[in-house]
Order: structure tokens, then C-alpha cells, then sequence
């Protein structure tokens, strides 16, 4: 049944990629509102760093990332090299590589190239969190769904962000910051209440990634290596402590 | 403008190559029971270690980060729906930075 699910000839199988893309889009609707106001930011720094609006949006539409791109075009703006910008982003961004690893072991493995390619490019932090704490196997119906508002949202709110500049109060835009921690919030809290080891996984890297902020030396580590260290190190001992039966 | 462009192909590139090379090439299920543990606890970690400490530095002001914060988790700890936390700690947020000065 599962292999048939992406033939659209099918009437039963269109139905069901109907109700995926449907349930992930649903899904997908908090990421596209706190996508907004961060892409707005984002629009903002950018023009304001003399980018036109178009190249704002451009870098939004491919790189779809936050801290990367944030950080790739402080560099492009303060006139770093190309190598500099190239390196900075691909440290923030190796992050993906453990949740696309992740993820990739929450789908059929019938999912063909072409399928896992698209939806690979939909993967960031909040479309990661949400499909992987999803119950049931993920399909490509719905991981499409799931990325189709995030993914207009980030490009919408960076048109606003350039558009617009400065309308919006700075108190707002101080505001605005919280919406995608609080979002992980969510996410995280009613999890770890449930399960020891995903408690104690999660409290380890905090843990260690707080050391990397605020203790002398560890703090010189940049933040995306630093993201990597504490999931590393919270999933081993997670794993060797807590392996799991069903997974 | 061809470095501008040149630099965001770059930064496209750097970001979709993590992202896709798991997932293009572990089409099997991985056995070991160690691994999959692993990458099951994945989730968990990354949410961590992407929120706390950074979230005390999300609106430039410390006080009014850490009132989001509890707010976000009182609310999330009673299961209260993604919109619903993410909503309540930007309008506490928002209140305080324009009550307290």
C-alpha cells in the first residue's frame, strides 16, 4: 500500500496525499507565522546593509536558513571574502547534516531520489522539530506540505522586512525575537515531561551548550559548532545510558 | 553585484549540501541498535541546545527574555498548542519592554 501512496492515478492514493499535504501544511502554519517576523528582521538588516530588496529575497528563497544566512550576509555586507562568507554559513549550517540523518531514518526507505532531494531542501530547524517528533512514518505529501507555508512565509516576510524598513516599532522588533525560542519551547517541553531519557538527553545539552557561552575559552567556539558539540554529546550518552527497544 | 550574487550561489549551496546528502544517501534503515538510539535523541538535543542559553539573548533585553521564557514554558508544560506558546511569550514580551522602561 505505502509504495503506492505518490501515484496520483490512483484515487485512493491521491486521496491519501491529499490528507498528508493537508495535515503537514497544518503543521506547518506556527513555523509560518514565527517565520514572518524573523524573515522581517532579516529583510531589514539587509537593505539596510545596502542590499536590494531582490537579493534579500534571493538569499531568503535559497538558502532558507536562519542563523546561516543571518550570519553569511553580515559577512557579505561588512565586506568579508567569499571564502569567509562560504565557510562561516557551512559551519552554521552542519547542524542539518545530523537532522536530515535523523530524519532520514523517519521515512520509508521506497521514498525515491528525486522525492528526498525537494524535500531536503524544505529541512531546517522548525520543519526538523515538528517532523521528527511526528508520530507515524513521514511521507513526501507530507513533508511538502509541511514546507510549503514555512517556505513562503521566510520569502514574504523578507519582501515586508526590505519593503517596508523601519515601520515597525523597534520595541516590536526587539519582541519578535523570542517567537521561534518559545516555538522550540513548545516543542521540546511537552516531551521531556513525558520521557526520562529525552529529559535528561536534552538537560545534558543544555548543559553543554551553556558551558560554550559563558565559560572563559569554551565561549571562543562559534555557535554552530557549538549546537553540534552539545547534540553530539547529549545523543551519546543518551544512547549508551537510554538505547531504544522500538526505535 | 557578481560578488553579491557569487556569495549568496555560495551560501545556497554550503546550505543545502548538509541538508541533503543524509538524506539522498542513507536509504536504508541503519541497524545498529546504538545508532538509531542516537539519531532517535537527535530531536531533543538539537531543541536544547538551540534555545538555552540563547533564548536570554532573543530581545535584547535580559529581563524581559527570561519573563518569555516562563512564560513559554509554564504554557508549554500544560500542553497548550505551538500558537498558543509562541503567541503568549511574544505579547509578554511585547508588554514589558512598553511597561517597563
Amino acid at each position: 500500500m505505502k509504495t503506492h501512496l505518490f501515484h496520483p492515478h490512483n484515487e485512493l492514493s491521491s486521496k491519501q496525499w491529499v490528507k498528508d499535504f493537508s495535515l503537514g501544511f497544518k503543521h506547518g502554519l506556527p513555523i509560518f507565522l514565527g517565520y514572518i517576523p524573523v524573515a522581517f528582521t532579516f529583510g531589514l538588516i539587509a537593505v539596510r546593509g545596502g542590499l536590494p530588496v531582490g537579493v534579500a529575497l534571493l538569499i531568503s528563497l535559497t538558502n532558507l536558513t536562519s542563523a546561516g544566512q543571518f550570519a553569511g550576509t553580515n559577512l557579505l555586507i561588512s565586506g568579508a571574502t567569499l571564502f569567509e562568507i562560504t565557510i562561516t554559513t557551512l559551519v552554521i549550517n552542519i547542524r542539518y547534516l545530523l537532522m536530515s540523518l535523523s530524519l532520514s531514518q523517519k521515512m520509508a526507505p521506497s521514498i525515491p531520489l528525486t522525492q528526498r532531494c525537494l524535500m531536503a531542501f524544505g529541512i531546517t530547524d522548525e520543519t526538523f522539530s515538528v517532523a521528527s517528533l511526528e508520530k507515524q512514518e513521514i511521507t513526501f505529501a507530507y513533508m511538502l506540505g509541511l514546507i510549503t507555508g514555512p517556505y513562503w512565509g521566510w520569502g514574504l516576510g523578507t519582501a515586508l522586512g526590505g519593503l517596508i524598513c523601519s515601520v515597525l516599532p523597534s520595541s516590536l522588533q526587539d519582541s519578535v525575537g523570542i517567537t521561534l525560542y518559545a516555538m522550540f519551547i513548545a516543542l521540546l517541553i511537552p516531551q521531556v515531561k513525558r520521557t526520562q531519557a529525552a529529559f535528561i538527553v536534552a538537560f545534558v545539552a543544555i548543559s553543554v551548550s551553556s558551558g560554550f557561552t559563558w565559560l572563559p575559552y569554551l565561549n571562543r567556539i562559534s555557535e554552530g559548532w557549538s549546537i553540534i558539540m552539545a547534540t553530539v554529546i547529549a545523543c551519546l550518552i543518551g544512547a549508551a545510558f537510554f538505547p531504544r527497544e522500538d526505535v | 553585484m557578481v560578488r553579491t550574487l557569487l556569495a549568496v550561489c555560495f551560501m545556497a549551496f554550503v546550505s543545502y549540501l548538509p541538508r541533503v546528502l543524509p538524506m539522498a544517501f542513507m536509504q536504508k534503515r541503519i541497524q545498529s541498535r546504538f545508532l538509531r538510539s542516537f539519531l532517535y535523541y537527535v530531536p531533543f538535543a538539537v531543541l536544547g541546545a538551540m534555545t538555552f542559553p540563547r533564548i536570554l539573548y532573543s530581545t535584547g533585553n535580559f529581563y524581559s527574555s527570561l519573563l518569555g521564557m516562563s512564560v513559554a514554558l509554564i504554557l508549554a508544560f500544560l500542553d497548550k498548542g505551538l500558537m498558543t506558546v509562541t503567541v503568549s511569550a511574544l505579547i509578554s514580551v511585547y508588554l514589558f519592554q512598553l511597561l517597563v522602561p
